[in-house]
C-alpha cells in the first residue's frame, strides 16, 4: 500500500482530447506536500506517513504544533493528514510529494468534505417523492408520510429516514480516472466531480477496487530538490 | 487571474483556433470534421448562429440553425472543438437580441435577417479575421 496526497480542490473545468471529446475534469492542488512524521511498528504498533500541506502562519500554530514541525524540520503546515503504507513504502520525513505521484489512466479514491446543505427535508435529503399537488393534499406536498405502523411497535423505528442535517460529511468518490497531471506546478486533473466546495481539502490515493498500473512510483514519486529523490525514483 | 484561469487560458492556447468575430445573427459556415470508416473529412454546416453561450473561454459554445429538407436543424458547437476545422462567416446580421430563439416559431420571410452593413472588424486584440 502506497501514500496518498492531500491537495485542495481548485475547481472544475474541462479538456478536449484529440479526437474532440470534451473531458469534464477537477483540478486538485498539491500546495508543498511533505512528510512532517513517520508512524512505525516498532514505536506505534502500525506503519503510516504524516503528510503535511498547505502554509501556516507560525503565529497562528500552536505551540505544541510548532514543536512537531521544527522537528521533522519542516515549514509549518495548513492541514495534516495520515496513510496508511505497507513498512516498505514508508517515505523519509522532510521529502516533498510532486504531483506525477499518480500516472494519467490510473483510478484513485477522492475523500472530502461535501458541502453543507443545512436542515433539508425529506425529499432533498433522501430523494423521497413526496406527496400530491392536488387531490385534498393541503401544506404538507413536500412532507415524508407515514412514519411507522400503528400501536403495536408504538414507536418509530431508529435509522428512520427523516428530514435533517445534511452535507457537511466526509464523501469519498471512488474510481476517478487520472486526465493529467503537472508537477511543476503540483495540479491533478481527475476525471469527473470531487466531494467539497473549492478550495476545500481533499485526500487521494489509489483505487480500493481497481489494480494498479505497474509503472507507478514506489514508494512515492518525489520532488527533484529533496535529497532523497534518488531512492524514490524508479518504478516495478 | 487565478491558477483554474490560467489553466484554461493555457488551454485554449495549446487548441490554438483561428475564430473569426462573429455574434448571433450572422451566417457562419462550420467545417467539422468527422470520421468515414478510417480517414476523416470536412463536413460543411451552414446556417444562422443563433446563440453564443461562455463567452470565449474553453466551456464556450455557439449555436447554428438551419433549414435543412423544410426541417428546422440546430447545432450547438464547442467553440474551440478540435473537430472544428474553420469557422467562416458568410453574411452579418443585423439583429436586436443576443439569444435569436425567436427564429425557432418563424418560417420564409418573417425568419429573414437584414445585413449589417457598417460591420467594423474589432482592433487586433483576441478576435481577429
Amino acid at each position: 500500500m502506497r501514500s496518498g496526497v492531500i491537495a485542495r480542490k481548485l475547481g472544475m473545468t474541462r479538456l478536449f482530447t484529440e479526437d474532440g471529446r470534451q473531458v469534464p475534469v477537477t483540478v486538485l492542488h498539491m500546495d508543498n506536500v511533505q512528510v512532517v512524521a513517520q508512524r512505525t511498528a516498532e514505536r506505534d504498533g502500525y506503519t503510516a506517513v504524516q503528510l503535511g500541506a498547505g502554509s501556516a502562519k507560525p503565529k497562528n500554530v500552536t505551540k505544541p504544533m510548532r514543536g512537531h514541525f521544527a522537528k521533522a524540520q519542516v515549514a509549518p503546515k495548513r492541514k495534516i493528514v495520515e496513510f496508511r503504507v505497507s513498512p516498505e513504502n514508508l517515505i523519509e520525513v522532510g521529502a516533498e510529494l510532486a504531483a506525477d505521484h499518480f500516472v494519467p489512466g490510473q483510478k484513485v479514491d477522492v475523500a472530502g468534505t461535501s458541502i453543507g446543505k443545512g436542515f433539508a427535508g425529506a425529499m432533498k435529503r433522501h430523494n423521497f417523492g413526496g406527496l400530491r399537488a392536488s387531490h385534498g393534499v393541503s401544506i404538507s406536498h413536500r412532507s415524508h408520510g407515514s412514519t411507522g405502523q400503528c400501536q403495536d411497535p408504538g414507536r418509530v423505528f431508529k435509522g428512520k429516514k427523516m428530514a435533517g442535517h445534511m452535507g457537511s460529511v466526509r464523501v469519498t468518490t471512488q474510481n476517478l480516472e487520472v486526465v493529467r497531471t503537472d508537477p511543476e506546478r503540483g495540479l491533478i486533473m481527475v476525471k469527473g466531480a470531487v466531494p467539497g466546495s473549492k478550495g476545500g481539502w481533499v485526500t487521494i490515493r489509489d483505487a480500493v477496487k481497481v489494480a494498479p498500473p505497474k509503472d507507478l512510483p514506489l514508494p512515492a514519486k518525489l520532488r527533484a530538490p529533496a535529497p532523497a529523490a534518488p531512492a524514490g525514483e524508479d518504478a516495478e | 487571474m487565478n491558477l483554474l484561469q490560467q489553466i484554461e487560458a493555457e488551454e485554449v492556447a495549446r487548441l490554438g483556433k483561428q475564430i473569426p468575430d462573429f455574434a448571433p445573427g450572422d451566417t457562419v459556415r462550420v467545417g467539422y470534421k468527422v470520421i468515414e470508416g478510417g480517414r476523416t473529412r470536412v463536413q460543411a454546416y451552414e446556417g444562422v448562429c443563433i446563440a453564443r453561450n461562455g463567452g470565449t473561454g474553453i466551456g464556450a459554445s455557439f449555436t447554428v440553425r438551419k433549414i435543412s429538407f423544410g426541417e428546422g436543424v440546430e447545432r450547438v458547437f464547442p467553440l474551440h472543438s478540435p473537430n472544428i476545422d474553420s469557422i467562416t462567416v458568410v453574411r452579418r446580421g443585423k439583429v436586436r437580441r443576443a439569444k435569436l430563439y425567436y427564429l425557432r416559431s418563424r418560417r420564409g420571410k418573417s425568419a429573414r435577417i437584414a445585413e449589417r452593413a457598417n460591420y467594423r472588424a474589432p482592433r487586433e486584440e483576441s478576435g481577429e479575421d
